[in-house]
């Protein structure tokens, strides 16, 4: 518990200063102070949404790619390497290209049917590999997912789209204004269900039978984990844009310094991943100021040299 | 159509495959450089021509490079680009902008550069293969993997360093990154010809290994081949002729894949006097044929780039789906 408080209490420092990082001054002498109604209002209206953004969709993509390694069982698996995000990112097209004037909420809803549907197939087509290999799985994944990405593409060059495209595969949090991200508060509320139904997406991880032996219904409890991670993709993408490796990192880590105990890991999980999110996208807005770096790009940088780590570190075995 | 192509080989003799490859060719390139012109015939042939040339020397690349790294790693879904080799090439080019900025480069003769980018690019590959081939026991699976994230890493840092550099800096560089079909620059077409025409002096003269190469490491050691030597030479040929490529048109990563499996697929031996023309040629119809349907029928409204992508990403699904990559 003392551990679980620290880290809580780091996650408010690198909030606060996500508060305080940035274009335009904002202190805490200047707030304290009054009359600088201009730091009030960029504190209220751009700052504490980006954080709050920052900390939902971090811990919500941490969440998703828990889940879809407890349900696939496999520890390279998460939703941009189960052609989950690109699926989301064709539904978002094709809301563009049909129903451009849609509300958000219609546009959300559509890119995360495309994701369920992308993530079924995945798991569809894991189910008819001849030799199930660790690794094979994610390599299927993240081709299943070019194969989209390159559908989403033609469309979108086509269309003339390309630059709207660029805006939902680079995820970037400098758009975040109040009134503009309050959808990822589903995200939040998707991952407290996550949360309560740790254990069974434990259980359905180890396999039909096992799961139907235990009394539990093995299509609801798949069913309710693909929902949730479509879900919780689809949010992201369509409020932030893509945020790749964080579902694959955070829970991955986690693991190798607290075992696989769930219960206990979830709370870390989730900070772990606000965190993560929290830090890559200061590092992005200080780094050439006054400029920002989308944070997509920045945790590409850090998450594939993790990924890479977690493949090549020497006592790692692949079943 | 995989059935197809295996029932009506077997009633074929490999260089008749050859034969008629290169038949396809010749007429498509044919069709190419006369389909729908108008005006005057010398600035058509001198414009159509350059495209064509361009065309061949990035097949001829792609498909000799691909052909043989699949002979030197012993399987055939691994590709150099699938491993990230384009990616460093792209790196390369922005850490020298990056640092040295674009004014002092125009300055430096365009020889005198690519010759620097290239070494750069042939220390990088010998480090990375030698950090990845060192252990016999790592899999497939694990190299695939690996290559794709360093790919990816690469390009998240180049990506990373052209959001910093100044954006007229940044136009310099997206100009050499785009370069499709319809603008290359002549000087680097030049030098590409002259680089690919010894690359493959060097290979005729070792080309009676490979076939030996693509018996394995230790049989290739009994009959007596220095495998260590000869792979490390093999593996820096690749690494030229990848940076030809992707300097004249940018990367595209599953065209060496498709075409590398087609011509193994249409020969039905693995030879390599037969696989490398056939590679060679299939990859030439391919570029030519995609281009002239991007031109007349899509009207140039996408990117040939793309459809390699969508067609690659099948073929590499279907290969593992039906148990090549074991």
């Amino acid at each position: 518990m003392p551990q679980l408080l620290a880290a809580l209490s780091l996650i408010i420092v690198l909030a606060l200063t996500s508060l305080l990082v940035g274009v335009s001054p904002v202190s805490v002498q200047n707030l304290l102070m009054g009359g600088d109604e201009r730091a009030m209002m960029v504190l209220l209206v751009s700052r504490i949404p980006r954080t709050l953004a920052l900390i939902l969709a971090g811990m919500g993509m941490a969440m998703a790619g828990m889940i879809m390694q407890m349900l696939a069982r496999n520890r390279f698996v998460e939703p941009s390497t189960a052609g989950t995000t690109e699926s989301a990112g064709l539904g978002m097209l094709v809301v563009l290209l049909f129903f451009p004037d849609a509300p958000v909420w219609i546009k959300m809803i559509i890119a995360s049917l495309f994701a369920l549907l992308g993530t079924a197939l995945f798991l569809r087509i894991l189910r008819m590999l001849p030799l199930r290999s660790v690794l094979l799985v994610p390599l299927v994944g993240i081709m299943l997912g070019g194969v989209i990405a390159s559908i989403t593409t033609f469309f979108a060059y086509r269309f003339e789209l390309l630059q709207s495209l660029n805006a939902w595969t680079t995820g970037d949090f400098s758009s975040v204004l109040r009134g503009r991200y309050e959808m990822l508060w589903v995200s939040a509320g998707l991952t407290g269900i996550a949360w309560i139904a740790a254990d069974r997406f434990t259980v359905a991880g180890m396999g039909e039978d096992f799961t139907t032996n235990l009394g539990l219904n093995y299509r609801r409890v798949l069913t309710l984990g693909l929902v949730i991670v479509s879900l919780i993709s689809a949010i992201v993408v369509v409020t932030v844009g893509m945020i790749p490796f964080l579902g694959l990192i955070v829970p991955n880590v986690v693991s190798m310094i607290m075992g696989d105990n769930m219960r206990r890991s979830i709370p870390w999980i989730a900070l772990f991943g606000a965190g993560f999110v929290l830090a890559c996208d200061i590092i992005g807005r200080v780094i050439n100021q006054p400029y920002e770096i989308p944070i997509g790009t920045v945790v590409g940088v850090v998450g594939s040299v993790i990924f890479l780590y977690l493949l090549l570190r020497k006592d790692a075995r692949y079943g | 159509m995989v059935d197809l192509i295996m029932a009506a080989r077997r009633r074929v003799q490999p260089w008749q495959v050859i034969v008629g490859l290169a038949a396809a060719a010749v007429l498509l390139i044919v069709m190419f450089m006369t389909l729908g012109a108008r005006g005057s015939w010398s600035f058509i042939l001198s414009f159509r021509g350059t495209k064509v040339l361009t065309m061949v020397l990035v097949g001829y690349a792609i498909a000799v490079s691909t052909v043989l790294f699949q002979t030197v790693t012993h399987n055939r879904i691994l590709t150099p680009s699938i491993m990230g080799f384009d990616a460093m090439y792209v790196l390369i080019q922005t850490l020298a902008v990056f640092f040295l900025g674009s004014l002092t480069l125009a300055k430096i003769d365009p020889l005198l550069q690519f010759g620097v980018e290239l070494a750069a690019m042939l220390v990088f590959s010998t480090v990375l293969f030698s950090l990845l081939f060192s252990h016999q026991s790592r899999s497939l699976h694990l190299l695939v993997l690996v290559g794709i994230v360093v790919g990816t890493f690469f390009r998240a840092l180049s990506g990373l360093m052209q959001r910093i550099m100044d954006p007229s800096e940044f136009a310099v560089l997206q100009d050499r990154f785009f370069a499709s079909f319809n603008t290359v620059n002549t000087d680097l077409l030049a030098i590409s010809t002259v680089l690919i025409g010894l690359v493959s002096m060097v290979a005729w003269r070792i080309h009676t290994t490979f076939d030996v190469l693509s018996l394995g490491r230790d049989h290739a050691i009994n009959l007596g081949i220095n495998h260590k030597r000869l792979v490390t030479l093999i593996l820096m040929l690749i690494a030229v002729l990848v940076s030809v490529s992707t300097a004249l048109v940018g990367p595209v990563t599953f065209f060496g894949l498709l075409v590398a499996n087609l011509a193994y697929l249409m020969v039905g031996t693995s030879r390599h006097r037969y696989v490398l023309p056939a590679a060679v040629l299939v990859a030439i119809i391919c570029l030519v044929g995609g281009q002239m349907a991007l031109e007349r029928i899509f009207a140039f409204n996408t990117a040939l780039a793309v459809i390699i992508e969508f067609l690659g990403g099948l073929v590499f699904l279907v290969l593992i789906l039906r148990g090549a990559a074991r």
